[in-house]
C-alpha cells in the first residue's frame, strides 16, 4: 500500500500576510473536499506526514520551525507554499527575516505564488505526494533517513563554506 | 484463650513501658518493633491456631465470670469520664462533657447495680474476628513500626511543637489493644467499653500537635464519636431493660424476627455511622488529618474507622428488609457517591484519602445494610483489601510528605522519576483501590451482583455513578506520578529503614491477596457468612421464595458472586500487569528517535518549559482538574450533610417510636 | 470454551480490525454525503492504519509506548472475553483498565495538550461508565446472567425488556466512538480543540496501536449494542446487523446536526439520561423481576 493514500498535513504559518493561508485553508475546507484523498488537516506534526509551511522565516519562528519538523515521524515531506516560503519574497530584505523555509529545514517542494493558486497548490501537494511514496520505499528498505533540523543546519553550513570556498576559487581565477 | 488476652492486653503493657521512654532512644525503637512484632507474631499465631485446632463455625466463646474484670472496666471508664472532663474544662468545650456523662454514667449504673451481669460468655471468635485480628494484628502492627522513623522525621520538620513522642506511640498501642477487645467482645458493655477507649484515644491522638487547628479538630471528632457512644449505650439499656439480653450473638438471634429488636439495632447502628465517618458525620475524619500521619493511617485502615463497619457488618443478619437496613444503606450509599465526588475537587494528599475512605467506608455500610450474605461477603472483602491498601497509601503519602515537605497531589508530579520505590508503591497502591483485577474493584463487583439481587435498586444507581467518579480522583493521582518530567534528578528520598518495613510487607499483601483472593473466600468469608445468616435463611425463602436468594443464603451456590473462570481471567490480567516491566526493558531495547513533547513549537528543549513572547524560558506548570465548580466541597457538601441529617433524623424517629412502642 | 466461542473470538482478532474500518469508511462517507461532498474512499481507516505503522517510531520517554502497548493489548483482551462468552462486567471492567493505561500514556507525556486531553478523557469515561455498568445490570436483571452466551439465550429480543437501557446505551455510543462533543479528548473531527489531545504526543505506531485499540473497542461495543437484539433464533443476528447499522447513522445525523456540543454539556446529559432512561428502566425491570 502507497502511503501518498493517507497524507494528513500539517500548516504552519510563518510571517506570512495571510493570503498563502487563506488558499491553504480554502483548500481544506469542505467546498473542495479533500478528504476525498484521504487528506486531513491534522494540526498536529506528530500525526502529519506533509508539512505546509507559508511565510518566510524570522528570527523569532525559527526554532518552532525546527521543532515541528523534527517532531514529525518519517517519512515527510516539506511544501514551501506561496513565494515567501520559497525564499522570502518581499520581506526578503526585512531585518528580522532569515529567508524562505529551506534556510532552517529541507525543503521537498517549492510552490511559488503570490498568494499561491489553489491550482499550483494541489500541483504540489501531487508532487509531495510522489516524493513521500518515494522516501517511504527508500526507508522500507533502510536506506533513508530525512535530515534532522540540527545536521540540516550542519550541511547548509558546509555547503555555505563550500559556495564560500568556491567563490574564493572564482574570485582567484 | 491466652494468646487472645496477649493480644488484648499486651498492648496496654506495651503503651505503658513506652510511655515512660520520653527521648527517642535505640532502646525506645527497639521497644516499639519488638513489641509490634510480637503482637503481629501473636496476630498470626492466633489466627493459625483457631484454623488448625477449633471449629469456629458456631464461635468459640470464653469467659462467663467476669465480676473482676467488669469492676476495673467501670472504673477505667470512670477515669475516662474525667479525662474528657478535665480537657472539656481546659478548652472550654462543655458540651463535650455533656455528651459524656450522658454515655458514661448508664454504664456505670448498670454495672454498679449489677443488672447488667451476665453468665453469658463475654468472648466470642468466630471467623469474622479471625479475619479482624489478622487485620488489625498486621496492619496495626506495621503502623507502628512505621511511627517510630515517622515521629522521628515529623519532630525533625516541625520543631515547633513539643516532642511527645513517647506519648504518641504509647497511644498508638493503647488504640491497638483497644481495637484487639472491642473485635472479640461478645458482650456489649465490654464492647462498649472498648470503643469508648478508641473514642477518647483518637481525640488525643489528632490533638497532638496542640495548635489551634488539631484542638478545633480533635473535640470534633470527640462529640460526634462520644454522641455515637449514647447511641450505643441506648442500645444496651433497652437490651439490658427491656430484651434482657446482653450479647450480640444473643442479638443476631433475633435475625428470624427482626421487628423486635430494631431499636437496639438502630441504635447500634447509629453508633456505627459515626464511628465510621459516614455523611453527617464525615467531619471528624476530614479533620484529623491535622495529626502525624500514622495516625490518619491507623484511624482511617485499620482500626478506628473499620470498628463501625465491623459492627454493621455483624449486625447484617437483621438488617434484611428493616427500616435499620434502609437507613445504613441509604446513607452508605450516599455517602460512596457523594465523597468521590468530593473526593475530586481536593488536592491535598491526604484529604484525597480520607474521602476515598469516607466513600468506601460508605460502600461496606452499604452492603451491611443491605443484608444479604453476598453483600456481607463483599463488604468483608472490601474491608480487608481497603485495610491494607488505603494505610499503605497513607504511609507512602506520609513519607513523601517527609522526603519533600508536601503532600499535596499537585506536587507528586513527575514522582515516577524523582522517587522511583515510593511512586512504585503508590501505583500499586492506587491501582489496588481503582482498576479490576486487584482486591478493591472486583469486592465492589461483587457487591454490584449483591445490591442487583437484594433489589435495593438505589444501592446499584450509587454503586454505578460512585464508582465512575472514583476512578476519575484515583486515576488523575496516578497521572501525576506517571508524568516524566526529563532531565529531573532522582532525589534519595529520606525515607527511614522502618518506615519501609512497614510498606513494603503492606505492598507485597497487597498484591498475594489478589492472587489469593478465592481462597480467602472459601476458607474464611463464605463460613461465616453462611453461619450467620442460617438464622435467617427462612425469611429469604418465605418472604422472597427465589431460588437465587436461597442458593445464596445456604451457601450451597457460589456465593462469591465471581466465577472461578472468571478469576483464572483476572489471574491472567495480572500476571499480564507484573509483565509490562519487563517488557518495558525489551520494548526500550530497539533504538528509535527521542522527541520533545508537544508544545506548539515553544519547548525549550527539556519538555519543562516554553519560549514565551519575550523569548525567554517559561516554566510550564501542569495542574490536574479539579472541577470545583462542578463539585466544589462549598457545593455539594453542606447539602449532603444537610440532606443525610434529616434522612437520618427520620429514620430514627421513624425506627424509635417503632422499636419502642410496637 | 465451545467451538463457536472460540471461533468467534478467532473471527473477532482477526477481521475487527476490516470490519471496524469498513464501518467507520461508510460513517465517514455518509458524514460526507451530509455535508454536502464526496468523502474519502470507502477503505480509507484501513490506509490511514497501515501508514501509521510504516511510519518511523519515535516516543517522548521511556513508558509512553509501552503503556500504549498495554493499551492495546486490553483492550483487544477485553473484547476476546466479550466474544468468548464471558462476563459482560469483567469485559467492562478490563475496558476500563485498558482506557487507563492510554491515559497514564498521555500524562507521562508531561505536556500540556496532551494532559489536558488525558483529563477530559477521564471526564468522559466519569460520564459514560455509569451507563455502561446499568447496561450489564439490565442485562443481568432481564436474563438472570451476565455472561454472553446466556444473554443471548432468550427469546425476546431484549430491547423489548430494557428500551431505557438502549437509549442510554447508544447515547453512550456517540461519546464511546469520540463522536460529539467535538472537544472531548481525541475527538475525530478536523478541526479538534486540544491538538488531538490524549493521542497528541504519539506518533507512527505509536498512534497506530491507539489506533487499532479503538477499532477493536468498536467493534466490542457494537457487540454489545447487538446483545439487545440477538436472541436464541440465528436470524436475529440479521436484525441485530440492521440495528447496529441504523444505530451507526443515527449517530452521524445527531452528530450533524449538533456538531458544536461541548464537554459541560455531555457530562449533564450524559448523567441525566443515565439517571432517566437507565434509572427508571431499572427500577421498571427489578420489579417485574420480584
Amino acid at each position: 500500500m502507497r502511503i501518498s493514500k493517507s497524507p494528513w498535513l500539517l500548516h504552519y504559518d510563518g510571517s506570512s500576510c495571510n493570503g498563502c493561508d487563506i488558499e491553504v485553508l480554502a483548500a481544506t475546507t469542505p467546498r473542495f473536499d479533500v478528504e476525498r484523498f484521504g487528506i486531513i488537516n491534522t494540526g498536529n506534526p506528530r500525526h502529519a506526514d506533509i508539512f505546509l509551511c507559508t511565510g518566510g522565516v524570522n528570527s523569532q519562528n525559527q526554532d518552532v520551525v525546527r521543532q515541528i519538523y523534527d517532531q514529525m515521524p518519517d517519512p515527510k515531506v516539506v511544501l514551501a507554499c506561496g513565494i515567501c516560503a520559497c525564499d522570502g519574497g518581499i520581506f526578503k530584505d526585512c531585518y528580522n527575516i532569515l529567508g524562505g523555509t529551506d534556510t532552517v529545514i529541507p525543503v521537498d517542494v517549492y510552490v511559488p505564488g503570490c498568494a499561491v493558486r489553489p491550482e499550483a497548490l494541489i500541483d504540489g501537494v501531487v508532487k509531495a505526494l510522489k516524493i513521500l511514496d518515494e522516501k517511504s520505499e527508500k526507508m522500507k528498505r533502510g536506506e533513508y533517513r530525512s535530515l534532522t533540523s540540527a545536521e540540516y543546519a550542519e550541511s547548509l553550513k558546509k555547503t555555505d563554506n563550500k559556495a564560500e570556498a568556491a567563490g574564493m576559487e572564482e574570485k582567484d581565477a | 484463650m491466652p494468646v487472645l488476652a496477649f493480644l488484648i492486653l499486651f498492648p496496654f503493657a506495651a503503651a505503658f513501658i513506652i510511655f515512660f521512654m520520653k527521648k527517642d532512644s535505640k532502646i525506645r525503637t527497639f521497644a516499639v518493633i519488638l513489641s509490634a512484632l510480637a503482637e503481629l507474631a501473636a496476630s498470626i499465631f492466633f489466627a493459625v491456631d483457631n484454623f488448625m485446632n477449633h471449629d469456629m463455625t458456631m464461635g468459640t466463646f470464653y469467659l462467663s465470670k467476669t465480676h473482676i474484670a467488669d469492676e476495673v472496666m467501670a472504673s477505667v471508664e470512670f477515669c475516662l469520664m474525667l479525662l474528657v472532663f478535665s480537657q472539656a474544662i481546659r478548652f472550654r468545650k462543655f458540651y463535650v462533657m455533656i455528651l459524656s456523662a450522658l454515655g458514661t454514667l448508664p454504664a456505670l449504673y448498670l454495672d454498679f447495680t449489677g443488672i447488667s451481669e451476665t453468665t453469658a460468655s463475654h468472648i466470642k471468635v468466630d471467623h469474622l474476628t479471625v479475619i479482624m485480628v489478622l487485620v488489625v494484628g498486621i496492619v496495626g502492627s506495621l503502623i507502628c513500626m512505621y511511627a517510630v522513623g515517622y515521629i522521628r522525621d515529623y519532630h525533625h520538620h516541625h520543631t515547633e511543637f513539643k516532642d511527645r513522642s513517647g506519648y504518641f506511640l504509647a497511644l498508638l498501642f493503647v488504640f491497638l489493644g483497644a481495637m484487639m477487645g472491642l473485635i472479640s467482645s461478645d458482650n456489649l458493655s465490654w464492647m462498649y467499653f472498648f470503643w469508648e477507649i478508641t473514642s477518647v484515644c483518637s481525640f488525643l491522638l489528632i490533638g497532638y500537635s496542640q495548635t489551634r487547628e488539631a484542638v478545633t479538630n480533635s473535640f470534633r471528632a470527640l462529640w460526634m464519636n462520644l454522641l455515637g457512644g449514647c447511641g450505643f449505650m441506648a442500645a444496651i439499656v433497652f437490651c439490658v431493660g427491656v430484651m434482657e439480653i446482653t450479647n450480640i450473638s444473643q442479638l443476631l438471634l433475633f435475625a428470624a424476627l427482626p421487628s423486635m429488636a430494631i431499636f437496639p439495632v438502630v441504635m447500634l447502628s447509629f453508633a456505627a455511622l459515626t464511628k465510621s465517618a459516614q455523611l453527617p458525620f464525615s467531619g471528624w475524619l476530614l479533620g484529623a488529618m491535622v495529626a502525624p500521619t500514622p495516625t490518619s493511617a491507623l484511624l482511617h485502615s485499620a482500626t478506628m474507622v473499620k470498628a463501625g463497619v465491623y459492627l454493621l457488618l455483624r449486625l447484617s443478619p437483621l438488617m434484611y428488609g428493616t427500616h435499620a437496613g434502609i437507613m445504613v444503606s441509604v446513607i452508605g450509599g450516599f455517602t460512596f457517591f457523594a465523597a468521590s465526588l468530593l473526593a475530586i475537587t481536593v488536592s491535598d494528599g491526604k484529604k484525597v484519602l480520607a474521602y476515598s475512605t469516607i466513600s468506601n467506608l460508605g460502600l461496606i455500610t452499604a452492603a451491611a445494610g443491605c443484608g444479604m450474605p453476598q453483600a456481607v461477603w463483599a463488604g468483608i472483602m472490601l474491608l480487608i483489601f481497603h485495610a491494607v491498601t488505603k494505610s499503605m497509601m497513607f504511609m507512602s503519602v506520609g513519607a513523601y510528605e517527609n522526603s519533600t515537605g508536601s503532600r499535596d497531589v499537585e506536587d507528586m508530579h513527575g514522582m515516577i522519576v524523582r522517587y522511583p520505590r515510593l511512586a512504585f508503591v503508590m501505583t500499586i497502591g492506587i491501582f489496588g483501590m481503582s482498576v479490576v483485577p486487584m482486591g478493591m474493584c472486583v469486592a465492589k463487583w461483587a457487591a454490584l451482583k449483591a445490591f442487583i439481587d437484594s433489589g435495593y435498586v438505589y444501592l446499584t444507581l450509587f454503586l454505578c455513578f460512585g464508582s465512575a467518579s472514583t476512578l476519575f480522583y484515583w486515576i488523575k493521582w496516578l497521572g501525576k506520578i506517571f508524568s516524566v518530567s526529563k532531565g529531573s534528578d532522582k532525589h534519595e528520598d529520606t525515607v527511614h529503614g522502618s518506615e519501609w518495613t512497614a510498606i513494603c510487607p503492606l505492598a507485597c499483601i497487597a498484591i498475594i491477596l489478589c492472587l489469593v483472593y478465592p481462597l480467602i473466600s472459601s476458607l474464611v468469608v463464605i463460613p461465616y457468612t453462611q453461619n450467620a445468616f442460617s438464622g435467617s435463611v427462612n425469611r429469604f425463602v418465605t418472604s422472597e421464595s427465589s431460588e437465587g436468594v436461597f442458593s445464596l443464603a445456604s451457601g450451597t451456590d457460589n456465593v462469591a458472586a465471581i466465577s472461578t473462570e472468571d478469576f483464572i481471567i483476572m489471574g491472567v490480567m495480572l500476571i499480564c500487569m507484573c509483565v509490562l516491566p519487563l517488557m518495558m526493558k525489551y520494548v526500550n531495547s530497539v533504538q528509535e528517535r527521542r522527541v520533545l513533547a508537544y508544545m506548539s513549537g515553544f519547548n525549550t528543549g527539556d519538555d519543562r518549559s516554553f519560549y514565551d513572547s519575550f523569548g525567554e524560558a517559561k516554566g510550564q506548570y501542569l495542574a490536574n482538574w479539579y472541577m470545583r465548580d462542578f463539585f466544589g466541597e462549598k457545593k455539594l457538601l453542606m447539602p449532603s450533610l444537610m440532606l443525610t441529617t434529616v434522612f437520618l433524623l427520620v429514620m430514627l424517629t421513624v425506627c424509635t417510636v417503632g422499636g419502642l412502642f410496637i | 470454551m465451545t467451538v463457536y466461542s472460540t471461533a468467534a473470538v478467532i473471527i473477532y482478532l482477526v477481521f475487527s480490525p476490516f470490519i471496524a474500518c469498513l464501518f467507520s469508511g461508510v460513517d465517514r462517507i455518509v458524514t460526507a454525503r451530509m455535508q454536502g461532498r464526496r468523502g474519502p474512499k470507502l477503505m480509507q481507516p484501513w490506509y490511514d492504519i497501515v501508514k501509521l505503522f510504516s511510519k518511523e517510531s519515535t516516543s517522548v520517554n521511556d513508558i509512553q509506548k509501552i503503556l500504549v502497548m498495554a493499551h492495546c493489548f486490553f483492550a483487544i483482551f477485553s473484547g476476546a472475553i466479550f466474544f468468548a462468552g464471558g462476563d459482560v462486567l469483567l469485559v467492562l471492567f478490563a475496558l476500563t483498565m485498558a482506557e487507563v493505561f492510554l491515559i497514564l500514556a498521555a500524562y507521562s507525556v508531561n505536556a500540556a495538550y496532551s494532559e489536558i486531553g488525558a483529563q477530559r478523557e477521564l471526564l468522559q469515561m466519569m460520564a459514560y461508565e455509569p451507563m455502561t455498568l446499568l447496561t450489564a445490570v439490565g442485562f443481568y436483571l432481564s436474563t438472570g446472567s451476565f455472561r454472553v452466551d446466556e444473554i443471548i439465550n432468550t427469546e425476546l429480543p431484549l430491547v423489548i425488556k430494557m428500551p431505557g437501557f438502549f437509549i442510554g446505551f447508544c447515547f453512550i455510543l456517540i461519546v464511546k466512538f469520540r463522536k460529539s462533543p467535538f472537544d472531548l479528548s481525541t475527538s475525530h473531527h478536523a478541526h479538534q480543540e486540544l491538538i488531538k489531545g490524549l493521542t497528541g504526543d504519539l506518533s507512527g505506531p505509536g498512534y497506530g496501536f491507539s489506533e487499532l485499540a479503538e477499532l477493536y473497542e468498536e467493534i466490542l461495543m457494537l457487540g454489545i449494542a447487538g446483545l439487545f437484539f440477538i436472541t436464541s433464533d440465528p436470524i436475529s443476528f440479521l436484525w441485530a446487523f440492521i440495528a447496529i447499522v441504523l444505530i451507526m447513522f443515527c449517530m452521524s445525523l445527531i452528530d450533524n446536526i449538533f456538531p458544536r456540543v461541548k464537554w459541560e454539556v455531555l457530562l449533564k446529559t450524559a448523567w441525566l439520561v443515565t439517571l432517566f432512561a437507565g434509572g427508571m428502566n431499572l427500577v421498571i425491570l427489578s420489579y417485574i423481576g420480584k
